[in-house]
């Protein structure tokens, strides 16, 4: 299966509306020619799940700049005023979700799960409207899995067949998501031949990756 | 000293070696800076990495390798990085043994409120919530007032960051610790007086007979 495609191509396939996943911790790991090419072909009403809206004019921040962002599922936006702004003055929906849960209800769906049961933000606010079960003694919250249409993935290195391979604190959520999603589309800072990147070097298997962003032209 | 410091320097005697710690953005973030010689601790980001570091020089900055806040780090020999699941679940499955947050307010039964202001300001929990749920000991660096009031009440009057009581309050005027009969003073800082803190505090403090001073110098 061929899953080199270009960048325009990459992104065509995402449609209004559509759910994101997108990887990275303040805009690190966060794919910059997937969210550069989003800004550039006008994609409306998106929800956006992401770790952060990092600072303006940063990854998930310029979707954001660009007004592009119906519903946001996040951990942070305190880096990113204008998303603050958007969420205050009711032109985006901000949904908050403590770090740790995000990241287990990601896992959750990746995974198969129904689910986690998670102790942080027992008692806040964070538990309204959600179930609390109780396992020896001690109260959990019942978090859901969540799931996304695309999800969109940065890597060190990806091999021709799509083998991801990650670096320090670039990995973060990238992982996860592309398990989370029903089509993933990973962009590398580089593309090597096959065997290079050992067996045990790779973060995400290349079955999970349908589509892989060729690089620009360098020669010819 | 300013106060930053005296906070710093005096929570950075809470560590044993060999701790796995991971502080908060701002003031925790200066406790690294002093602890104690022979005192080794493993600092956890949450964004993924044991063993992170202070950037060694200008230049050495690498895109892939940064703090919770996005700026660049170093890493020490022997540093392990690793996806957001495994980061939470070292947080939140009891592997971290030392937090250090800042806080809004704290109260009465050690309940820390420190990620919101409704109507003001609402950044989102961020790791919070887990931090404080998760690791062994919690330590709340903060200043003892905010513009002349004072942040540690009764009850707190802004959202939880959990139920959980925090271990330890460490402020430029004292050191108190949350305990089932409420909130002990343990220490002031050098030049303050027991009723001090007492009138800079809405809580009600529980005195013992031999409150120490701070063991801080400059």
């Amino acid at each position: 299966m061929k899953k080199l495609v270009n960048l325009e191509d990459a992104v065509s396939r995402i449609p209004d509306g559509a759910v994101l996943m997108i990887g990275g911790f303040m805009g690190v790991g966060t794919p910059p020619r997937l969210i550069d090419e989003i800004v550039r072909q006008g994609k409306r009403d998106l929800t956006v799940i992401g770790n952060d809206t990092a600072r303006q004019g940063v990854g998930i921040g310029k979707l954001v700049a660009a007004r592009l962002v119906r519903r946001v599922i996040t951990s942070h936006i305190g880096t990113n005023p204008e998303t603050q702004r958007q969420m205050i003055a009711g032109e985006t929906e901000v949904e908050l979700v403590p770090q740790g849960t995000l990241a287990e209800r990601i896992r959750a769906a990746g995974f198969g799960l129904g689910g986690v049961l998670t102790p942080t933000g027992v008692g806040t606010v964070v538990a309204e409207g959600k179930r609390t079960v109780e396992v020896d003694g001690r109260d959990f919250l019942l978090e859901p899995p969540l799931h996304a249409d695309f999800a969109l993935i940065n890597a060190k290195r990806a091999d021709y067949r799509g083998n991801l391979e990650f670096a320090l604190t670039a990995r973060n959520f990238n992982p996860l998501m592309a398990m989370a999603a029903k089509t993933v589309i990973a962009e590398a800072d580089d593309i090597v031949p096959v065997g290079v990147v050992p067996p045990d070097a790779v973060g995400v298997p290349n079955v999970l990756v349908d589509y892989l962003v060729a690089k620009e032209r360098s020669h010819g | 000293m300013d106060d930053k410091t005296l906070i710093a320097k005096r929570v950075a005697l809470e560590f044993k070696d060999g701790d796995l710690a991971n502080l908060g953005i701002g003031l925790p973030t200066l406790v690294a800076r002093y602890l104690p010689a022979g005192i080794d601790v493993f600092f956890q980001s949450e964004n993924g990495i044991i063993g992170m570091q202070a950037l060694p020089e200008d230049g050495a900055a690498s895109a892939d390798l940064t703090d919770a806040g996005g700026s660049p780090i170093g890493a020490i020999p022997g540093a392990a990085s690793f996806d957001s699941a495994m980061s939470f679940g070292l947080i939140r499955g009891g592997h971290l043994d030392v937090t250090v947050l800042g806080g809004l307010q704290v109260d009465e039964e050690g309940h820390l409120a420190n990620w919101m202001v409704p109507g003001k300001m609402v950044p989102g929990m961020g790791g919070a919530m887990d931090l404080v749920s998760g690791a062994k000991r919690v330590i709340v660096a903060m200043t003892h007032t905010a513009k002349g009031e004072p942040k540690i009440l009764k009850r707190c009057t802004l959202p939880l960051t959990a139920v959980r009581r925090v271990d330890l309050v460490v402020t430029e005027m004292a050191v108190i610790e949350p305990t089932d009969r409420g909130l002990v003073l343990r220490e002031v800082a050098p030049g303050r007086s027991v009723a001090e803190v007492v009138e800079a505090t809405a809580a009600e403090l529980i005195v013992p007979p031999d409150v120490g001073t701070m063991p801080v110098t400059a």
